[in-house]
Formats: C-alpha cells, structure tokens, sequence
C-alpha cells in the first residue's frame, strides 16, 4: 500500500474507534497518563500492523492491540501487578446482603463505583468495560481478549459477583483494603 | 446492572490533548517512509540525476539489490530493538510462553526453542515489521550480548544456503529453511553465532 493511501485508509476505518481505545485504556491503566502512553504506542502499532490486517472488525481488532500494549506495559512497568494471581478459582464468599442489585446500585456514587471497579483484577476489569462501557457482543470480548466464550462469560459473572460483594460489605476505608487484598489473591 | 453503569456514566471521554498527540503521532507515522527522512520538494534533484544511470543498470540489480536492502532493514531493525525498551514486546524464557504469544498476531507460528543449556537462553519476543509484512523475532542472549532471530514464511525459495555478511559492525546470516526465511543478527563473534544456528538448525529439522 503506497504511504499516503495507506494514512488515508487507515485514519477512515482505526481513528474513529480512538475513544473506544482510550476508555478501555484508561480503565486498565488506572490513570490518565499511562492510558495516553498506551493509546498512543497502541496506534503506532496498529498502524505499522494496518498492512497485513486482513479486514474484519476494526474495533476489535484495534481493542486487541490496545490490550495487549497495556499487559506489555505492566510487565515492564508495574511488575507487581502483572504477577498477582487472578482468583478464578477461588470461592466467592456468601454476602450477607439481602439487598438486590438495583437498590446497591442506585445508592452507590459514581465514585464508588469507580473504586470498586478499579479494585478488580485487570482480566475481570477489562471484559466488564468491554460489555458494559463499550457494549461490545460476548464474541467481539472473547475476540478481543484471545480466550474462549465460555470464559469470557465466567469473568463476566465474576465480575460482577465482586462488584455486587463490594458493594453490598460498603467499600469505604474500613473494607476497601481488606476488599482489594481479597480480589487481588495478594 | 447494565443500566446502573451506564448512567454512572464511568466511561472516559479521551482527552483533546490526547487525541490531537496520537493523530499526529500516526501521521508523523505515516509520512516518513520506514528508514528515510527526506524533503520531497528537493527530491527531484537527485532523482533526475540518477534516474538515467539507474534506469540502465536495473535488470542486474534484481535479486541481489533486493536482498541487501533486506539487510539492511534488518540490521537497522536489530539497532532499533538494542534501544531501552524495545527489544522484547514479550519477556519469557518460556518457549511454551512465548510461541502461543505470537497467535493472533501473524499469520504463521514460529517455532521456539530455548538453548539455555547450551548458553543461550531465550530472553523473549516482539513483533517487528520488515520487507513489508509483520515478521516474529525471537530474542535470544549470549553472555551480554542479544541475538535477534527474525523469521517469516519465504515468499520464494523454500531452501537456500547460508549467507553471512557483516554491516555496520555486526554479523549477519541468512537462510531459508523450511520455507521459512531466516535472519540472525549479533554483535557476538561469528564462531558463537555459528554455533548457535547450528541449534537453530539441528532443532527445525
């Protein structure tokens, strides 16, 4: 593909999902600078990548790219975080909330909410805001993330079983490290 | 659930900063081809200049122009990765970590192996871009010294012999085995990169 024509298609069909890419970003990352980094490299690799992309889905495609970058990044950068254990295995704990979903929901601020999903584990973390933030169909999600339609499913469910755990206990001071050290598997 | 998040409204709008810094980092990108940085309202000079002589030397050019640009690309590439931070896109001594990391990325799985026991560890693997198509490059290590491995399925020959050249200062052979293309490049001494593709080999067969 000659340079030009290469830029033209490539700004047509992978810049209009940049905000996709950045909101997923930015949820995984944690914070704005790093989620512009991963953005940014991400886009330069997409485009260097543009030529032997085969067609398809272009968000879910980019989405891909964007994700890895940001587990690259965590290795380099925040070692720690990349070595925690995701508890898939782990039983969840009985809530001794009785209160349903809508009623945790409606009470808890966006703030808290925030906290809460910042305290997942990034695989948890990333395929709530691809489905719930990006709406993205649990085929894009599993395709995105490079693992099998069941488990997309399963993380899902997990998800928010500790979302609605977080919630329910209140995730203020007093829970929220004893909260995030449990999620985590540290 | 759905609803609840929504009207949270949890998503981050991209700052304009951002945005504005990854359109121009692709059109930067975009517009300085691969390794060259030039002004193209001069280039008109030295094209006319040359476009005669080249013109007429062309048919012999062929193959062999062909494949020390390659070259070059390839060492250029190889300086490139030996930059803090751009060596390896994934960091593994694991073969069975690093082989499955390149699905979804190309259209071709390279064959990993690790020479640890024969002092050469496996230090990882990145993605790079070479000749025009997306080319998996294992990173192996000798000492203090990086050897890259670049691969990618070859769009001629599916045999061809060893070729070692050097440039810029490093060692650098070539072959095609398999159907794959082959390309090492080091700064270690030739008797180690030798010894080292000889595993290569040995292993792929």
């Amino acid at each position: 593909m000659e340079p030009q024509e290469k830029l033209e298609r490539f700004e047509r069909s992978v810049i209009p999902y940049m905000d996709a890419a950045y909101n997923l970003a930015r949820w995984l990352a944690r914070n704005d600078q790093d989620a512009q980094d991963i953005v940014q490299e991400a886009y330069l690799r997409a485009f260097r990548f543009f030529d032997g992309f085969r067609g398809g889905d272009n968000r879910a495609w980019l989405l891909r790219i964007v994700r890895n970058t940001f587990y690259t990044f965590l290795q380099r950068n925040r070692k720690e975080e990349a070595i925690a254990t995701l508890d898939e295995e782990l039983p969840v704990a009985e809530s001794d909330s009785k209160r349903p979903d809508t009623l945790l929901l409606r009470e808890a601020d966006s703030e808290l909410l925030r906290d809460a999903i910042e305290a997942l584990s990034p695989e948890f973390r990333e395929i709530l805001v691809m489905r719930e933030l990006e709406g993205l169909s649990y085929k894009e999600i599993s395709s995105v993330a490079e693992v099998p339609l069941g488990t997309v499913m399963s993380r899902l469910a997990r998800a928010r079983q500790q979302l609605r755990e977080m919630l329910a206990e209140g995730f203020g001071e007093r829970g929220a490290a004893k909260r995030t050290a449990r999620i985590r598997g540290v | 659930m759905r609803s609840a998040i929504e009207g949270a409204r949890l998503h981050y709008d991209m700052p304009e900063r951002t945005r504005k810094l990854v359109r121009s980092s692709v059109r930067r990108a975009g517009r300085r081809p691969l390794f060259f940085r030039w002004d193209w309202r001069y280039l008109w000079i030295p094209l006319a200049a040359t476009a005669v002589i080249i013109l007429s030397i062309l048919p012999f050019l062929g193959h062999w122009g062909a494949q020390d640009r390659l070259s070059q690309e390839i060492v250029d590439a190889h300086v490139r990765s030996l930059m803090p931070g751009h060596l390896t896109d994934v960091v593994s001594s694991d073969q069975h970590t690093v082989k499955p990391w390149f699905n979804g990325r190309l259209d071709f799985s390279p064959s990993v192996s690790d020479y640890a026991s024969r002092g050469f560890p496996l230090s990882g693997g990145r993605m790079d871009y070479i000749g025009d198509r997306p080319v998996a490059v294992l990173v192996y290590q000798r000492r203090k010294h990086f050897i890259n491995l670049f691969s990618w399925p070859s769009a001629g020959a599916s045999t061809s012999a060893e070729r070692t050249t050097v440039h810029n200062g490093f060692n650098v052979v070539h072959w095609i085995q398999n159907g794959m293309s082959y390309w090492a490049v080091s700064d270690v001494n030739q008797n180690d990169l030798q010894e080292f593709i000889g595993l290569l080999r040995g292993a792929t067969h």
